[in-house]
Parts: C-alpha cells; sequence; structure tokens
C-alpha cells in the first residue's frame, strides 16, 4: 500500500498542467456515488437531530427498532430472493394472508395449533412461487406481481372481507411475541436479532449461502458447476414466505385484531430496506448484514420524518424517492460516476 | 511511411486501479494508411489502454492526440465524433432491426415531419455494403447473418463516418479461414483510403499478413514497436513475454491406459449424429472442426446439459446415464467450457470462492464451508498454475483471461476427475499462458487423466492431441492418429463449407 501512496504523490506532481477543478469535481463525483447512501443518511440524522432533540433518544431509538421489526424480518427472506436474482412483490399481501389466517384459528383450534397451520399455509404460497420462478423459470416481477394481486383476493375471500379479531384479548397467552419483553428487549426485537444472526450464518458460511450468491452471480456458470439452480431458487421463495409468517405472526401477536390489508404496500418498503442495504437487483451482491442496516436506516428516515411534523402518508412518496436514490447510487457505485453513457 | 503525420497519438498514458497500474506511461501511434498491430499477453493493458481510447476510462495521466490536437475523450459517442471507431469483438447489433438501420442508428436521414428516408438510407447503405463486397443488402435483417457478416456491418458503420483510426479488437476470433480473408480484403482497403487501423491480435499468422508495425505491451508498460517486415515471432514472443517459447510439437509417448469413456452412436436431435468414439487413459483426444459443427454440443451432452436421443456413453466400460451436471461431476466428468465469462465463472465471486464452487457441498465443517480447506486448495493450484492473483479474495471479474481461464481449469482439477472435457480451451488467451495451458493439458494426460481437448484452432490441436477426431455439420468425418495427420488432411475432413462462405 504504502508503495502505491508513494506512486500517488509522484502522480499529483506530474498532473499539474491538468485543469485542477475538472479533476476536483470528478473526486467529488466518485466519492458521492460510493457512499452516497451512508453520507445521505448522516446528513438525515444531523437534520433531524437538530429539528427534533428527542430523535436521538433512547426510547424513540428502541421505539424505531421495534416497528422495523417487522418490515426487517420480511426483508431477511426477500434478501435472499434477491441474491439469488430474483424479485418477490408478492410479500406485503402475503403477511396480510399470514395475519389473518392466525387470528382466524386463534380462537378456532387455539395457537399451538394455529401458529404451524399458518406457518405451513404461507410456505406452500412460497412454495408454489419458487415452483413457478425457479422449476418452470417465470420472470418473477410477473409472478411475484400476480401473487400480490392473488393472494390478496385469497385473504378477502378466506375473512369474507371481515376485520379478524381475536375474541378473547386479555386472556391469551399469543400475545408474548408482539407485546412482551424480554431481559428488558422486546420480543420482536429479538426474533429479528435472532433471525438474522441465523439467516447471515446461513448466507455467509454455509454451502446453501454460497450457491445463492453463485445462482445469484451467474445462473448459467452455477449451473455448469453442477448446482441446481432451480432448487436454489425454489428454497428462496420458501425461505422468504417462512420469514413472511414469521412477520405474520409478530403482527397478529401485537394487534390480536387486523385489517385484511395490514400489509399491504410492505413490499416496495421492504424492497426498499434491501436496496438501501446495497444488495444489487441483478442478483448475487449483498449481505444480511447490509440489509439489517438498510431496514434501520429505512426506519429512521421514516420515524424522523414524522418527528419533524409530517404526515404519515408522505411516507409513501418518500419511500418511492428513497428507493429511486437507492437505486441510483447502486449503480453509480459500480461504474465511480454519478452519470455515464453506458450502463 | 514513417514520416507522415500520425493519425492518432497516445502520450505516457498512465492508468490507476486500486492495487494495480495497468498502464504505465504507454506511449503509442498510428500513422494514417497503416496497420498497427497492438500485442501483449492478457492482462498487459492493450484493453485497458483502448478503453481510455474510447473515453471508457479517464486515464490519470497523459494525452491523446488526434491531429495534432490534444483530446479529452470523455464517452465513446465523442470518440466515434472524432474519427475513432471500434470493431469489438463482441458485436453490438441490434438483431430485429435491418442493415440498413444497424448501420444508421441514430442517424436514419430523414425527411419533412420526422418521416425516415427510406430510398436515401438504402442507397447509402448498398453504397457501403458494395465497398465491403458482402454478400447481403441493406433490407436484411441483422439476425439472419453469420457472425462473419454481423462483423461486416459493424465495419459499414465505422465507414460511414470520416475514420481516422479503426481499431480491430480480435476480429478473426469467432471467424472460419475463408471469412479471414475477407476482412484482411477489408482492411487493406481501408487502409488505402487513407485509414489508420489498430489491429489487436493473439494470432501471429494474422499479425505477419496484415500488419505494418507491431507495439508490444507487457505488464503496463510500453516495451518496443518492431517493423512487422524485419521481425520473426520469436522476437515478438520474447518482447511480450520476456522469455522464449517452446511451441514445437509435444511428442512425449507415455503409456496409454484402460478406455475410460466410450460413446457409441450417440445422437442428440439435428445437432449430431451417430457418434462414435473412445478415450482411453493418459489420452487427449482433440475434436476439430468448424464452429457449429457440434463438437461443444457431444461436450454438453457428456455433462449432463442435453439429453441425447439415441446413443449410449460408457464409463470404465459400464453403460450410464447422465442426468444433470451434479450427476456427470458425481460420475468423474469435468467440463471447461467455452464461454469463460458466461458459463465458466461468477465473474462477481472471488477467486477462492469461483474455484471451490463444484464442491463446496463436501468442503464442511460441520454445517458451514470449510473456508480453511478452500483457502488450502486455492493455495495449491494457484502455485500449481502459476495463476497470477493478488490472493484469493480478488474478484475474478478484475483478472486477465489467461488467469481467469486457469481458474476455471483449477476449478475442476481440484475435483480430482478421470475425465476433462476442455472446450476452446485458450480461446482468447495471450501467448505465455496459452502454452502454459497446451503443457498443462499433456500432463494431465501423462498422469492418466483422459483428455478430450475441442479446438478451433489447428496449432492447437494438432499441439496437444494424440488423436483427432475431425467434425463436420454434426458427424465425425475421421480420426487420425498424430502420426498420420497432416495439416491438409485435416482441412480436407473438415471442409465442404469453406467455399460458400466466400462472399
Amino acid at each position: 500500500m504504502s508503495e502505491l501512496t508513494q506512486e500517488k504523490i509522484g502522480l499529483k506532481s506530474r498532473r499539474r498542467e491538468q485543469p485542477v477543478g475538472r479533476f476536483s469535481n470528478l473526486k467529488l463525483g466518485e466519492i458521492l456515488a460510493r457512499q452516497g447512501i451512508l453520507i445521505a443518511f448522516a446528513l438525515f440524522l444531523i437534520g433531524f437531530t437538530i429539528a427534533n432533540d428527542r430523535f436521538l433518544a433512547p426510547d424513540n431509538i428502541m421505539g424505531v427498532v421495534r416497528s422495523s421489526a417487522i418490515l426487517g424480518v420480511m426483508a431477511l427472506g426477500v434478501t435472499f430472493v434477491v441474491l439469488s436474482g430474483n424479485l418477490d412483490l408478492s410479500v406485503g399481501s402475503m403477511m396480510s394472508f399470514s395475519t389473518i389466517v392466525v387470528l382466524d384459528l386463534h380462537d378456532k383450534i387455539g395457537p399451538v395449533l394455529a401458529i404451524p397451520a399458518m406457518f405451513a399455509m404461507t410456505m406452500c404460497l412460497g412454495a408454489l412461487i419458487g415452483f413457478l420462478v425457479g422449476y418452470l423459470r417465470l420472470n418473477s416481477l410477473i409472478v411475484t406481481l400476480g401473487m400480490l394481486s392473488a393472494i390478496h383476493g385469497l385473504t378477502l375471500t378466506y375473512s369474507g372481507g371481515k376485520n379478524m379479531d381475536i375474541a378473547d384479548k386479555e386472556g391469551t397467552w399469543f400475545s408474548v411475541f408482539g407485546q412482551s419483553d424480554l431481559v428488558g428487549i422486546p420480543v420482536p426485537i429479538l426474533i429479528f436479532a435472532l433471525l438474522a444472526s441465523t439467516l447471515g450464518i446461513l448466507l455467509a458460511k454455509t454451502p446453501y449461502g454460497r450457491k445463492v450468491y453463485a445462482v445469484g452471480g451467474n445462473g448459467l456458470a452455477a449451473t455448469f458447476s453442477g448446482i441446481n439452480r432451480s432448487r436454489v431458487v425454489f428454497t428462496c421463495y420458501v425461505l422468504s414466505s417462512f420469514c413472511v409468517a414469521t412477520a405474520g405472526l409478530l403482527q397478529a401477536s401485537r394487534s390480536l385484531g387486523s385489517q385484511n390489508t395490514v400489509g399491504q404496500g410492505l413490499e416496495l418498503e421492504v424492497l426498499a430496506a434491501v436496496i438501501l442495504g446495497g444488495a444489487s437487483l441483478m442478483g448475487g451482491s449483498g449481505t444480511i448484514f447490509k440489509t439489517v442496516i438498510g431496514v434501520l436506516i429505512l426506519g429512521f428516515i421514516q420515524n424522523g420524518l414524522l418527528l419533524v411534523g409530517l404526515q404519515f402518508y408522505a411516507q409513501y412518496i418518500v419511500t418511492w424517492i428513497i428507493i429511486i436514490l437507492a437505486v441510483w447510487l447502486d449503480i453509480a457505485a459500480k461504474r465511480g460516476k454519478l452519470w455515464s453513457p453506458i450502463a | 511511411m514513417s514520416t507522415q503525420k500520425p493519425a492518432l497519438r497516445l502520450e505516457g498514458i498512465l492508468k490507476t486501479f486500486p492495487g494495480v497500474r495497468a498502464l504505465d506511461n504507454v506511449s503509442f501511434s498510428v500513422i494514417p494508411g497503416e496497420v498497427h498491430a497492438l500485442m501483449g499477453e492478457n492482462g498487459a493493458g492493450k484493453s485497458t489502454l483502448m478503453k481510455v481510447l474510447g473515453g471508457l476510462y479517464q486515464p490519470d495521466d497523459g494525452q491523446i492526440i488526434i491531429d495534432e490536437q490534444p483530446v479529452v475523450m470523455t464517452s465513446p459517442l465523442q470518440a466515434k465524433s472524432k474519427g475513432i471507431v471500434f470493431i469489438h469483438q463482441e458485436l453490438s447489433l441490434a438483431e430485429e432491426l435491418t442493415v440498413a438501420e444497424n448501420i444508421y442508428l441514430g442517424e436514419l436521414p430523414h425527411k419533412s415531419f420526422g418521416r425516415v428516408d427510406w430510398k436515401k438510407l438504402h442507397a447509402q447503405t448498398d453504397s457501403i455494403l458494395q465497398r465491403l463486397k458482402v454478400g447481403f443488402n441493406a433490407k436484411t435483417r441483422v439476425g439472419e447473418l453469420s457472425i462473419a457478416n454481423q462483423q461486416m456491418v459493424e465495419i459499414a458503420r465505422a465507414l460511414t463516418v470520416e475514420a481516422k483510426a479503426v481499431i480491430f479488437d480480435e476480429p478473426t476470433a469467432s471467424l472460419t479461414d475463408a471469412e479471414k480473408v475477407v476482412l484482411f480484403d477489408v482492411i487493406t482497403d481501408l487502409k488505402s483510403h487513407g485509414v489508420g487501423i489498430i489491429y489487436i491480435s493473439h494470432r501471429m499468422e494474422e499479425i505477419f499478413k496484415i500488419t505494418d508495425r507491431i507495439s508490444v505491451l507487457r505488464d503496463g508498460q510500453y516495451r518496443g514497436t518492431l517493423n512487422t517486415a524485419e521481425t520473426t515471432d520469436d522476437e515478438i514472443t520474447q518482447l511480450m513475454i520476456g522469455r522464449k517459447l517452446d511451441l514445437s510439437r509435444n511428442a512425449s509417448h507415455h503409456e496409454v491406459g484402460d478406455v475410460a469413456l466410450e460413446v457409441r452412436e450417440l445422437s442428440c436431435g439435428a445437432l449430431f449424429k451417430n457418434i462414435d468414439f473412445e478415450v482411453r487413459r493418459g489420452e487427449v483426444v482433440g475434436f476439430y472442426g468448424l464452429v457449429g459443427a457440434g463438437r461443444t454440443e457431444i461436450a454438453e451432452t457428456l455433462f449432463g446439459l442435453r439429453e441425447p436421443t439415441a446413443g449410449q456413453i460408457y464409463l470404465d466400460g459400464a453403460e450410464v446415464t447422465i442426468h444433470s451436471p451434479a450427476d456427470a461431476i458425481a460420475k468423474g466428468i469435468s467440463l471447461v467450457p467455452e464461454d469463460r465469462k458466461g458459463q465458466g465463472l461468477v465473474l462477481g465471486m472471488n477467486c477462492r470462492d469461483n474455484m471451490t464452487l463444484p464442491q463446496v457441498e463436501g468442503l464442511k465443517f460441520g454445517p458451514f464451508v470449510a473456508e480453511t480447506d478452500e483457502v488450502a486448495i486455492f493455495d495449491k493450484y494457484k502455485e500449481r498454475l502459476d495463476i497470477r492473483t493478488p490472493g484469493w479474495k480478488q474478484t475474478v471479474g478484475n483478472l486477465s483471461g489467461g488467469n481467469q481461464q486457469k481458474i476455471v481449469i483449477a476449478k475442476w482439477l481440484s475435483m480430482h476427475p478421470s475425465i476433462l472435457i476442455v472446450d476452446e480451451p485458450t480461446r482468447g488467451i495471450d501467448v505465455g499462458s496459452k502454452s502454459e495451458i497446451h503443457n498443462l493439458i499433456r500432463e494431465l494426460a501423462s498422469q492418466g487423466y483422459a483428455v478430450i481437448v475441442i479446438s478451433s484452432e489447428m496449432p492447437e490441436v494438432l499441439h496437444v492431441s494424440d488423436r483427432i477426431i475431425a467434425m463436420y455439420s454434426g458427424e465425425i468425418m475421421r480420426t487420425f492418429t498424430s502420426d498420420e495427420v497432416t495439416e491438409d488432411n485435416l482441412i480436407q475432413a473438415i471442409s465442404g463449407i469453406t467455399s460458400n462462405r466466400a462472399a
């Protein structure tokens, strides 16, 4: 490294006749392109802290993390799907489905059976998507966009369009997942952390994780290396649906009652978090850790906007802006420029 | 000639990437009406230099001078407007459009209200095509053309601007011999019109046939310029790699063992039919033929990527059905595919992970990947194949073609297969790595591997094979032993198609 630095110093002296302004512009652009997300996030944090001194208060931070947990759990699963080179736009309506189903079954067959039954049903949906995208090689955008609508229909059919509520909200232990604390930390945060570390290890340290990266990075090369690409994609969707079911459980347990549309729009927020974390939509690059960071960035920005007095509904617009910014900075980071005539 | 002012001059170009000095004070110039070869091993800096010239990279230092005017290249579009035209190895044509539309893409002549002036477009296009003496016209859909003809469309595109310099990057990589002749005619024609030509190639015969001067890069540094008429391939090679090469026919005759692979009457639809051959341990069998003769398809069938429609495959005498690549790997068959970047490697992954990808399931420590074992495998093959990379963490996409190919080969060698199939093992690879890979193939055979080499380069098959199978249009025409094969009878066996390819 020291040799390189020396070379750079040597370079500077020779470069004198070059227009200096142009060069420094390029440099700034490069820094922006490479670290744009973090810089933007830092600016947000500073802005929010100045605007509202509650922003960095411990209880606010805990609140943000807690309310990000459900989104975060879903984002963990979607990270696998995105890494394998696909998309999942169905997680929002799938989460509504899980929530409604588990609440309904809670009163019918009791929570002990309701939870595994809900997991099984949700994962069947994941398996269906996995089959269509993995084995039939259908375009994941189309399949999951269709599933977004189809699962919504399924949920409404199941519930008859009515809200679902647990009859005896005081008397059930079902609320432990969403409402209680363990060693002073809210259970949703613990579940998020546990799932994140498990899946993080699965992705980073096991042969399966390696295969996910290979399939997303270059599916053909993975095939030529003897990897069963269809199976890997299939399992990513099943894993994603498992995460969605967990999120549904947390949601149901927190509110003990729900509308049919509880997860509506979450698919985009989840995707925003994953992209913010730096996972490439082309597949093959990203980590669970980065996704967790993305989830937190999104959570803090949304919370900050609320604290400075922005209407809740404005968040939908802000989320979109964040997605666009993140996607732009993602490709900019790759080419080291904010704009380039070639991709 | 040398008294003429250069059409294009690069001066003191310097470009560094993190950890690598890709170009170190490189100077280079092209005079109008000369064909100037740019040579060097992969990783020597040719591509980087051309990307600087094309405005894709900004040099850290140095100047591009066109017609005595310093120019700051910021984009390929600007390069084109300055008369610098690239004919790329990978073609960039819209297959669904006609030849004329492709050639004038973005600058279609038009009449009032923005309507395209088709008459003018086709007339202009046809006049250019006439100059190139090609057998298709302005209205032909590009997707219907052969690769060679598509390349002609690219060249035609270059002729629409007043080109000062045209850069050919490995233009003959996928051309037949007859098609090459046409290409060389075109280059000669361009030359006679005062265009300066930069010709990048690894193929010595071509260099000596059409170039006037040769500039050599090594390790990002300019090593000198030679007059083609006064030099020899030895001299060039030495400049390129700094040592002498032994390209003589490999005559090692070691013991050949039992039949490892036997194929009987194997067919796959229209791709190939009635294929019979066998490969013994310790033997290298070369498959030679034109592109599209069915060689790759046979390899893919043996590797479980295609299902044969008829015939049998025997491994060590026992009939087998190969269901999938995983199945083939389990049965000891490995394939180094022809498309290194598309099929061989996950370019965004690091060297180690690429190398151990097929066996990652077997390298376990509890439920986890045994990373220390992986590093040990990487280190072993880095040493053995002399893979030049700073370390296993290096992203494979950053390596030169030769080193990338060594990673692919290492990936399969580390699996200890009994049958190794290598498809176009040295395509687009520099001379140095090429001979290393050839030696490696011979060495593997002597260690008892059964090796199949598929190649479109005659010197390559002649050099490495014990027996050569000549294919034409999906069928085996003849099998040669190394004693009876000559260049002439080999060409005869694979031809029958060359005459109608000439335009």
